[in-house]
């Protein structure tokens, strides 16, 4: 017998769907669940943590995220400009800032600016104590990749835009800031957004410059809570605390691509 | 002293790298006249209207606008492209504002007029091109013809002495063509000044008060475009018109050897 191209394609996929519940199932079976639930998912471990698991540990992951965000942003901005500048040594520089953060850890960065810059600087230090040293320490990596983003979103805007606006009297300033730069945000939304959410990952990181009860995020938190109840549940609970944030932030990027899609 | 000219450009050269695009053009556009410029394409027209407003920098020559030294170093730049409207073949509006935005922003950043009086004027030339009602559509809303009328309208908010159009209606489609030559018609009438680069030359033949013809980077004649077009002096000139009036009789030789597969690569070519 002979099966038409849609039968066969049909009965492929089918198969493949078998194949993958089989794997599924194979692996679930052979795990303990009944230690596994034992040890990810005690109630009164869980119960234990609120709220201040919230209203200080997320809050402050979450405040991390924005500021290193924001510091990044502002940086990123101005070394996209100098990366299209026809200033010679503006393009060497940020050319060399944006290979030198992306290659090197943001951890190690993280550590240079909590230890390296006070002992740089003994008479001066970076305001606002740990949320200052997370700003900048967190935001320098960011603002090398937001640069590149940036950078490519004002590239993106046809060239005729500013030609247009210049025709029309506007200074190359004015022309950047009110015709240019507006369309490239706009273009740029979706990469930066997902650039939030890795962030908000990295923030995970902040532990190494000694946070305090206050000044603590959901990593450190449930490291912590780890240790006092010899038992892993926390680190769920930080999981499902992280997926709160990213998980609501990938859905709006994937609806503002959606959309820029459907733009075109 | 007599009048001055609007444009008067002398032995202008433009070289991209070592590609001599402009060889020594010579040029004068008095106030109230129409300009079109005609020519093959890569001929160096669209580099020649650059030049005016200076897009693209002059290797050599001089370019005076109302006057006005355009090639001084010391020339505000800004301050003469105030006064000299231009049109792109793409349009070119800006894709995040709205129609009545469009034209309002420059005389609001750059004139300085308050809001008010931008909208007035704005109105005012979106009446001029027949679209008032589509003042709060988004440009990518718009049909192409609209978005160059839209074009226009920008460039007059400006009060411009001058217009210059660099095939304003190439990217249309042909059902649209007609309505933005209406608007550049309706504008000759009104006696703007206007250097035109134009395919179009019914509409040459009909407005223009002068046509020239480019090749290869000069003037190669200009004149009345009853005799450019009736009798033209120059061989080039009367090939480069037999082609363009009259496509179909171009013999088919002329056309293979512009197809690719003639060219002997082929290896592009989707057909079998
Ligand atoms: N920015 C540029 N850089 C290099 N070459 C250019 C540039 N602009 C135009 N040219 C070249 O100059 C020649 C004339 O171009 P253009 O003025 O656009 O001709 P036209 O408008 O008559 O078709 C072409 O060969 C084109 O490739
Ligand atoms: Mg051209």
């Amino acid at each position: 017998m002979k099966l038409s191209r849609r039968r066969r394609q049909r009965i492929a996929r089918i198969g493949g769907y078998v194949v993958f519940a089989l794997v599924l199932l194979a692996v679930a079976g052979s795990a303990d669940w009944g230690r596994l639930s034992e040890a990810f998912f005690r109630l009164d471990v869980a119960g234990s943590m609120f709220p201040e698991a919230i209203t200080i540990a997320l809050r402050n992951t979450v405040a991390y995220t924005l500021l290193a965000f924001v510091f990044g942003l502002s940086v990123g901005l101005v070394l996209a400009l100098m990366r299209l500048s026809s200033i010679g040594p503006y393009r060497w520089l940020a050319t060399a800032y944006i290979e030198l953060f992306r290659g090197l850890p943001a951890l190690l960065v993280l550590f240079m600016v909590g230890y390296g810059v006070p002992l740089a600087f003994p008479d001066r230090e970076i305001p606002g104590g740990v949320y200052g040293s997370v700003t900048v320490g967190l935001g320098l990596t960011a603002a090398a990749y937001m640069a590149e983003t940036i950078r490519a979103g004002i590239q993106a805007v046809p060239r005729g835009q500013l030609e247009a606006a210049r025709t029309l009297g506007m200074s190359h300033t004015r022309a950047m800031i009110s015709i240019v730069l507006p369309q490239a945000f706009r273009i740029v939304i979706p990469p930066l957004t997902n650039e939030i959410i890795l962030l908000t990952k990295d923030t995970s990181l902040v532990y190494v410059l000694g946070v305090t009860s206050t000044t603590i995020e959901l990593t450190k938190f449930a490291g912590d809570s780890l240790n006092t109840r010899v038992n892993p549940t926390p680190l769920v609970v930080a999981g499902l605390l992280y997926l709160v944030v990213t998980l609501p932030l990938s859905q709006l990027v994937r609806g503002l691509e959606r959309r820029a899609a459907r733009e075109r | 002293m007599t009048t001055m000219s609007t444009i008067e450009i002398s032995g202008l050269h433009k070289s991209f790298g070592t590609l001599e695009v402009l060889r020594g053009i010579d040029l004068a556009v008095e106030p109230g006249e129409v300009v079109c410029v005609i020519g093959p394409s890569g001929s160096g027209k669209s580099t020649l209207l650059r030049c005016v407003n200076l897009l693209e920098e002059p290797t050599s020559g001089t370019i005076r606008v109302a006057g006005v030294e355009v090639t001084d170093p010391d020339c505000d730049i800004d301050a003469v492209r105030r006064g000299i409207g231009m049109v792109f073949q793409q349009f070119n509006l800006f894709g995040h504002l709205t129609v009545r935005e469009n034209v309002t922003i420059a005389q609001r950043r750059v004139l300085k007029r308050n809001r008010a009086e931008a909208a007035r004027v704005a109105t005012e030339n979106l009446a001029r091109v027949g679209l008032t009602d589509k003042a709060d559509a988004y440009p990518a809303q718009l049909s192409g013809g609209q978005q160059q009328r839209v074009a226009i309208a920008r460039a007059l908010s400006m009060d411009p002495q001058l217009m210059l159009f660099d095939e304003p209606t190439s990217a249309l489609d042909p059902e649209l063509v007609g309505e933005v030559l209406a608007v550049m018609r309706g504008l000759a009438a009104e006696g703007m000044t206007m250097l035109v680069v134009t395919h179009e030359m019914a509409f040459a033949r009909e407005v223009a008060s002068r046509v020239v013809f480019m090749d290869a980077g000069v003037i190669v004649e200009q004149g009345p475009p009853a005799r450019v077009f009736g009798e033209p002096r120059e061989d080039r000139t009367r090939e480069f018109l037999h082609r363009v009036l009259e496509p179909t009789r171009v013999s088919e030789t002329e056309i293979g050897a512009h197809l690719p597969g003639n060219r002997g690569s082929g290896t592009d070519d989707p057909d079998p």
